[in-house]
């Protein structure tokens, strides 16, 4: 049998065969094997990986994975009112120019000399979002809004030295389940949730008061809340909170910021949340990009368990450079098992798309987009309001998101949501398992995408599936 | 490799640029945005009357106000600034396995059926993506002999993380979570192997090395008891050598009841080679930005793949991608999950470009990465112990496979230039800053180089020359790499402000006032 003719990789230079020849010759060895003594020999596998058969030319691999990813509808396709964490914006067409440089997208840890560019970027992202949120002290980005809500209530706890923190029942089930796990063991010992009233789904004050004890670390609020409703009582849950000697954390969707009150302004200690809405695909939920923000206090800065940057002078002459190591001894990178918690790899591209984001929209654009997501939100919760036997259950103020109700009408959400899909619409997040109190409802999102003209398409395709 | 190769004459580009902030320019627009059409607007009103009056945003966000194409060029400009893997040579950021990330996955990632997917999408209509997490889920439970993968970390620090929580979760469930109280670890195992069991309430037990560099056995089996809840263990260690007792280690632990993970971060000397299942240990991670040539995005998003036997699958967290005949879904309905550890599933995009990479190689192209990998480390040591100044720390005479902790300490001690100095210096020649050595720094004034399968010979030989022209630079002419980058993007900072909360600037707004005061 002739001999195969081996494959010369086009990812891999010194698959040429002359090449590897004579590398292993200067390295002195006759055979890459030599090379692996050092592994056990009862523990190498001694047959191929099995694995399918490659496509080995790019044409070919091209069209095959295409071809499975040509299986999915997206919601480009299709009219989607999906959000519950992830959310549909406009993505400039400069934020993905700017994020598929090489010189970014390929980067990694580098240091200023090397890679002062992408420090002044970490920089400016940090200023602009500081400010947006209302605080002073933002790290490197961290993974979603759930662990780092996860992580602002631990800081809570280090903080003040107290074990127990204060959240509302309105926060979906899916993301307590990140915070839970991130508390338990943890300077956390109890995670007690607050009733918000049925009428508004708002915070219930009272039982704000009633759960504050001596024990109490601090107190989150999310706004607008999962269930879309602007939260108005933050400064009355702030003062409650600090007169009881615990901290105000807040968890925030940083698109409704241009418009809505930064949690800064009342009464804030710590704010956290996911900035995917400010230019990041969805990405099936990979878009995430989580942050903790804090004010410039001593304390509150050394339990931010992320990398800092920090812009700094030059030792010689004018003009400024970035350390990224301030207080490195809160890191796991120097103080291993003694660190705040552990950090490392975490969404650094998605805050360079944040950044050309945020510089692309300035305050006008932020307050223009903010301002059409709540028309046309509005405007479609009043549209839906009006089919017979659909509801919006809560009067309260939201902003992008909103219950929308349809017990009246007999049909369940994911009856209602399997007839809108044959008509290539995402109906909103089925609600009936993750909130049963609230019967089949379903979150709908809306964003600047949405055009009057598919609000009303809606409208139409539930009239004829509710009917 | 001849003594005189030529060395780059680079320069980095310095744009001088200013920052974001001090180019705004009032009243210009970067993009408009849509309006609610008037019929919407004559329906709902004003926009501000929807907000209760003290939810109102008072002062606008202190965002520049620029117009598109500078803003492009800013952003433009900085990339020019930063050194990336598509440019530069990355050898020297040892640990963090910088390879090829090839441009046809960044284009599949970019489709909408990719980019533009909600996770809440009826399941459906994302039978696609499934289908890729499905996949590569079974061809990383061959690389590594496990049985269940999660994709749901997002990093190699976030896996190590679940791990830890499963390695809780597994003595609860069986009574044994409060007498099982410490993990066992390695000094020169990564950094988050010590710091994610303390995160989620462990006591951590560091095992120093031995005379030879290896794990010390005996220390091993001084810290085993009734208390032992698991080890996480990097191996190959972190400075290169692989640790012959491992299957002892694994053993060993299992003796006590306690579990064994290791740290697979880098697998890229060992792809097809031998697997961490077969050596006994019953979790694994993979970062999938590493070894698998997700590009690494300045820091993320990454993946960490983790990967369990049969009796931890139980615990990952949910979802779970399961297949039913020739329908994928979601599986949620795990009663024993840890939950959950981020939102959603993870990185998707990643594992597409996983998928699509081990599609371009198979199981041939595996072993070639592997080889390659392991080839080009021993070629650039060859390389390299013939530079002044550099020798090798433990193990000497010992083979390595991907990767080495080399020490300049002779060179420091000859002439004073330190290896944070030669860090700076190789800058200078148009290559990516090395990285040092996790702390601490037990071996003095170190680097480690990892030559991944992306580097052709001539890269490796070009890496080794700059080192021998620091050397000798060092060695003649001392203050000239003390004194460096000289032809860098930028000269030294002030390094002893970062230490000071009173001199840290991590704003524009403090770097303003602080400089109106003069500070």
């Amino acid at each position: 049998m002739p001999k195969k003719k081996p494959v010369v990789y086009p990812y891999i230079p010194n698959s040429v065969p002359e090449t590897r020849s004579e590398m292993l010759a200067k390295v002195g060895v006759k055979g890459v094997e030599e090379l692996y003594s050092p592994i056990p020999k009862n523990l190498r596998l001694k047959r191929p990986l099995k694995l399918p058969k490659p496509f080995l030319s790019e044409p070919e691999l091209q069209r095959h994975v295409s071809g499975i990813l040509k299986k999915n509808k997206s919601c480009e396709e299709f009219l989607s009112f999906l959000g519950a964490g992830c959310y549909q914006h406009y993505v400039p067409s400069v934020v993905d120019t700017i994020i598929n440089r090489g010189e970014f997208l390929t980067a990694y840890y580098g240091s200023n000399y090397s890679d002062m560019g992408r420090f002044q970027v970490m920089f400016e992202y940090v200023s602009m979002l500081t400010d947006l949120v209302g605080m002073e002290v933002a790290g490197f980005p961290m993974f979603d809004g759930s662990s780092s809500g996860g992580t602002a209530l631990r800081m809570c706890a280090r903080i003040t030295g107290r074990t127990e923190v204060l959240v509302p029942e309105t926060v979906s089930p899916l993301r307590m389940k990140v915070i839970e796990n991130y508390c338990r063991h943890s300077e956390v010992k109890a995670i007690r949730r607050v009733a918000c009233r049925p009428d508004t789904g708002l915070i219930d004050l009272s039982d704000v008061k009633a759960k504050l004890t001596a024990d109490t670390a601090g107190v989150y609020i999310e706004n607008p809340s999962y269930l879309g409703m602007i939260e108005t009582q933050g400064g009355e849950i702030a003062d409650l909170a600090h007169a009881n000697g615990s901290l105000f954390a807040v968890g925030v969707n940083p698109m409704s910021l241009g418009v809505l009150a930064p949690p800064g302004d009342y009464g804030a200690d710590i704010v956290s949340g996911d900035t995917q809405p400010l230019g990041v695909h969805m990405n099936y939920g990979g878009g995430t990009c989580g942050f903790v923000a804090v004010r410039d206090v001593e304390e509150h800065i050394a339990e931010l368990p992320p990398l800092l940057t920090s812009i700094a002078d030059l030792e010689e002459g004018e003009g400024f450079g970035f350390n990224l190591f301030a207080w490195a001894e809160r890191l796991s990178y120097a103080a291993r098992e003694n660190a705040k918690e552990y950090t490392g790899t975490s969404t650094v591209l998605w805050s360079t798309a944040n950044a050309v984001y945020l510089a692309l929209m300035g305050p006008r654009g932020m307050k223009e987009v903010g301002e059409t997501i709540l028309q046309k939100s509005h405007y479609a919760k009043k549209l839906l309001a009006g089919i017979p036997g659909v509801k919006t259950p809560f009067p309260s103020a939201h902003f992008n998101e909103f219950v929308v109700n349809f017990d009246d009408t007999g049909k369940t959400v994911s009856r209602i949501n399997a007839a809108l899909l044959k008509r290539k619409i995402f109906g909103g997040r089925d609600l009936s398992d993750e909130f049963p109190d609230l019967g089949q409802s379903a979150l709908y999102c809306v964003s600047e995408v949405h055009t009057q003209k598919d609000l009303k398409r809606l409208a139409r395709a539930l009239k004829e599936v509710i009917a | 490799m001849s003594e005189d190769m030529k060395l780059r004459n680079y320069h980095a580009q310095v744009w001088d640029e200013p920052l974001l902030m001090d180019k705004s320019v009032k009243g210009q627009r970067g993009i408009l945005v849509p309006e609610a059409e008037p019929g919407i607007r004559s329906e709902v009103g004003k926009a501000e009357d929807l907000i209760p009056a003290n939810m109102r945003r008072k002062a606008p966000p202190d965002l520049p106000e620029m117009a598109q194409p500078q803003v492009l060029r800013h952003f433009t400009r900085l990339s020019q600034m930063t050194m990336g893997n598509d440019a530069s040579n990355d050898i020297g950021v040892g640990t963090c396995t910088m390879k090829y990330s090839p441009k046809v996955n960044e284009a599949l990632c970019g489709l909408p059926q990719m980019a533009d997917l909600h996770p809440y999408q009826d399941e459906s209509t994302v039978q696609g993506i499934l289908e890729i997490l499905y996949k590569t889920r079974d061809f990383l439970r061959e690389i590594s002999g496990m049985d269940e993968i999660s994709f749901q970390p997002a990093s190699g620090g976030q896996a190590v993380y679940t791990a830890a929580s499963i390695v809780r979760a597994y003595h609860e469930a069986r009574g044994e979570g409060t007498k099982r109280d410490q993990v066992i670890t390695t000094i020169f195992s990564h950094p988050v192997d010590a710091a994610c069991p303390a995160t989620v309430g462990y006591e951590v037990v560091t095992i120093m090395p031995d005379k030879d560099g290896y794990p010390d056995i005996e220390a091993l089996k001084a810290s085993l008891s009734d208390r032992t809840a698991a080890l996480l263990i990097t191996n190959p260690e972190d400075i290169g050598l692989y640790n012959p007792r491992i299957e002892e280690f694994v053993k060993r632990v299992h003796g006590v009841g306690g579990l064994c993970f290791t740290d697979q971060a880098n697998a890229n000397g060992v792809l097809g080679k031998a697997r961490a299942a077969d050596a006994g240990f019953d979790m694994c991670h993979f970062n999938l930005h590493k070894t698998f040539s997700s590009p690494h995005g300045g820091m993320g998003p990454g993946c960490g793949a983790l990967a369990v036997k049969e009796h931890l699958a139980g615990f990952l967290p949910v979802p779970v991608v399961k297949k039913d005949g020739k329908r994928y879904s979601l599986d949620y309905d795990r009663p024993e999950s840890i939950g959950k550890v981020r939102d959603f599933y993870g990185n998707a995009q990643v594992v597409l470009r996983v998928y699509a990479w081990i599609m371009s190689l198979g199981a041939e192209g595996l072993n070639q990465v592997a080889e390659t990998a392991v080839l080009n480390n021993n070629y650039l040591e060859k390389l390299l112990l013939a530079v002044p100044g550099i020798t090798e720390s433990y193990g000497e005479g010992k083979i390595r496979l991907d990767q080495i902790r080399y020490s300049w300490e002779k060179l420091t001690a000859d002439t004073g230039v330190t290896s944070e100095d030669i860090e700076r210096r190789m800058t200078d020649y148009g290559i990516q800053a090395y990285w040092t050595s996790h702390h601490p720094q037990l071996i003095p004034e170190p680097f480690t180089p990892e030559p991944t399968d992306s580097y052709s010979r001539e890269d490796i030989e070009e890496w080794a020359a700059v080192m021998r022209q620091i050397s000798k630079e060092a060695y003649e002419d001392p203050e000239k790499v003390k004194s460096a980058p000289h032809r860098g993007i930028t000269t030294a900072v002030d390094e002893s402000a970062a230490l000071l909360h009173e001199k840290c600037m991590f704003t524009y707004k403090k770097y303003k006032r602080m400089k109106a005061e003069g500070k």
